[in-house]
């Protein structure tokens, strides 16, 4: 079913995502909810200078106590936005808030509450591990110095690196090294961890200890943000989900209503097919489709067993009726587009 | 998940000890964190040890090349060295501000901020957050503290080797007054501090430039390649009426302090050349830094 479902979908059912439907932000996010909200901007776009436009009126609503997973291919303006919300970058346009605080005004208050890991772990070579941890532990106003000792062992002994504290940080493994920036994430209590591709370069072993990581940093209240163009990874962890194609916030909702939806379909096995096909038309049935023993159509909220009747009635062999729900990736696929067809 | 339960469970955030109360204290350990990364460098290090190195190699020159046989040319100072070894450090001084000097702050200053951006650890740096006012300030102060720790190594290695290879004894002035070596010695930390704040001004040079680059070489290049510019500008007399708003025209005015009473006018205009680089190559550091997309 997959090839004929993709190109079933592609435009109609694109349109379905929030921030295409409804370009009012403030309907979307009324400012009241922004208060509990550990994410949340409003129109937030970005230009660079070249002209090309990187992120593109995007309004994310990250609950707090959530974990958000921020979907989307490469280069589809995840990390533009992770640097936008840490106040790197400024917007071209729109405004955004961190647990309730607003940004940029407010990032020497609210930031120290925020760890966060952007495009890759990057550390001092010359330095061991716990010496860099130092260092940011250092350029940390809020940090007190006199408790920066247990807080650093804590926090590599979190990422299970306190063996490899000493080491010089060129000596890190990749898997070693993307560790220690989680960890220097780690340094403080924080309420909001943004986490970007926290999992590029890891090892399976490595990728099931961060996800591991991830769960029980969430499991103690802190909202977790973490972007990944890997789907089977989101799934695992999220509840949250927000999806970017080429800028724009294509989806953004709870899992259960990305798998929601999906446009259901109704599939008839049959040795009459093309007799199927003149039924499921004749029903008003959307995208009908025929196969070798098979016929297939939009099911567009009419009951299946409704569909069967009449087909039964109109004595079509129904040899079996089956209403298959899209999986997770073909919907990613569906809302992002094919490997290599980037769009803008 | 249960969010509004775990948001209920959690208690405020207290607020860190000691944060709005001290944070001269919090100042100090960015510092400190800074100074420790430059002066345990090793490329820093062995840069400073050239610039005691260079002394060494002067004096030796001197020695050799027979008491009694100058002709009154070459560098300032350099005559009056085989009498009284003080005057190696200003041999010194006068021959390294002209490349060695303005070539190891241009490394550091140029360094401070490209470095970081080069690295990627200035995103890092900024989402803590730092603050970025405070990165530059600190980075800043960390580089005015190398450049006199560098003037310094220049002066302390030329007076070591001056002392071991010439005699030392009451220094006459520029002026023809003798003072005694106590005196003399004040004079040469004096002017220690004066070749270190023209190093400073320098490197607010430097700070500006490598705020606008994350490849620390290009920095660094093109502080020195500005540093030679104005040189060579200020032995064109045909630029004279520039020559006194050039960022290298007064470094060479601490002969000022050999004089008795001291030239404080030549001094002064220095001392006003550099603090005026400082602020207008400070704000542009600020202006750029404050704004900038770090996508490095």
């Amino acid at each position: 079913m997959s090839a004929g479902y993709r190109a079933a979908g592609q435009r109609d059912e694109v349109s379905f995502g929030n921030a295409d439907d409804e370009p009012q932000p403030a309907s979307v996010s009324p400012r009241t909810e922004w208060a509990q909200s550990a994410i949340a901007t409003s129109g937030l776009s970005k230009r660079f200078r070249g002209g090309q436009l990187a992120v593109d009126g995007v309004d994310l609503a990250v609950p707090r106590g959530c974990v958000y997973g921020f979907l989307g291919p490469n280069g589809s303006g995840k990390t533009t936005t992770i640097r936008m919300l840490l106040g790197l970058v400024q917007p071209t346009s729109g405004s955004h808030q961190l647990l309730g605080v607003p940004m940029p005004a407010g990032t020497n208050a609210v930031l120290p509450r925020v760890g966060s890991l952007v495009e890759g772990p990057a550390f001092y070579s010359q330095l061991s591990g716990k010496a860099n941890l130092a260092r940011y532990d250092a350029a940390d106003r809020t940090a007190d110095a006199r408790t920066a000792g247990p807080r650093i062992s804590a926090a590599l002994d979190r990422v299970g690196l306190l063996s490899a504290a000493r080491k010089h940080y060129r000596a890190y493994s990749l898997g070693m090294k993307q560790r220690l920036a989680i960890a220097a994430g780690l340094l403080g209590p924080r309420e909001l961890l943004i986490l970007d591709e926290p999992t590029n370069g890891l090892d399976p072993q490595g990728t099931r200890e961060v996800r591991g990581l991830i769960r029980e940093i969430a499991a103690d209240g802190t909202t977790v943000f973490v972007s990944s163009h890997l789907l089977a990874e989101v799934e695992q962890i999220c509840s949250h989900v927000g999806v970017m194609r080429t800028g724009k916030l294509v989806f953004q909702g709870t899992l259960d209503e990305l798998r929601g939806r999906g446009t259901a379909r109704i599939l008839v096995r049959t040795a009459q097919p093309a007799q199927a096909a003149d039924v499921l038309s004749g029903l008003g049935l959307q995208d009908v489709r025929t196969g070798e023993h098979e016929a297939s159509a939009q099911l567009g909220g009419q009951p299946p067993e409704e569909v069967c009747a009449k087909l039964v009635h109109a004595g079509v062999p129904v040899a079996g009726l089956d209403t298959p729900r899209p999986n997770l990736e073909d919907l990613f696929v569906e809302l992002t587009g094919e490997g290599f067809d980037v769009d803008g | 998940m249960s969010t509004a339960e775990v948001i209920s469970a959690r208690p405020e955030p207290a607020p860190q000890p000691g944060h709005p109360a001290a944070p001269v204290i919090h100042w100090i350990r960015f510092l400190r964190s800074e100074l420790r990364l430059i002066f345990l460098r090793w490329r820093n290090l062995a840069l400073l040890a050239v610039l005691a190195a260079l002394p060494v190699l002067i004096g030796v020159a001197l020695k050799l090349s027979a008491p009694g046989g100058d002709n009154g040319q070459g560098p300032p100072f350099i005559s009056q060295v085989a009498g009284n070894g003080v005057f190696l450090t200003l041999a010194s001084l006068t021959v390294l501000l002209t490349l060695v000097l303005p070539l190891v702050v241009a490394v550091v200053a140029g360094d401070s901020v490209a470095g970081e951006a080069g690295h990627g650890t200035l995103r890092y740096l900024l989402a803590i957050p730092a603050g970025r006012a405070r990165l530059l300030g600190v980075k800043y102060a960390a580089v005015v503290i190398f450049c006199l720790a560098a003037c310094t190594v220049v002066t302390a290695a030329s007076l070591a080797v001056g002392a071991a290879l010439f005699p030392v004894g009451p220094v006459t002035l520029l002026s023809g007054t003798t003072i005694s070596l106590g005196a003399g010695v004040l004079r040469l930390v004096f002017v220690t501090l004066y070749v270190a704040g023209a190093m400073a001004a320098l490197a607010a040079i430097g700070l500006a430039i490598s705020t606008l680059t994350e490849h620390p070489i290009g920095a660094i290049a093109a502080i020195l390649v500005l540093a030679l510019a104005s040189e060579v500008s200020d032995s064109v007399p045909q630029f004279a009426l520039v020559h006194p708003y050039l960022p290298t025209h007064w470094w060479l005015s601490f002969d000022a302090l050999l004089r008795s009473p001291i030239a404080w006018g030549d001094l002064q205009h220095g001392l006003i050349s550099f603090g005026i680089y400082v602020i207008i190559f400070g704000a542009i550091a600020w202006a750029r830094f404050s704004t900038a997309d770090v996508t490095s």
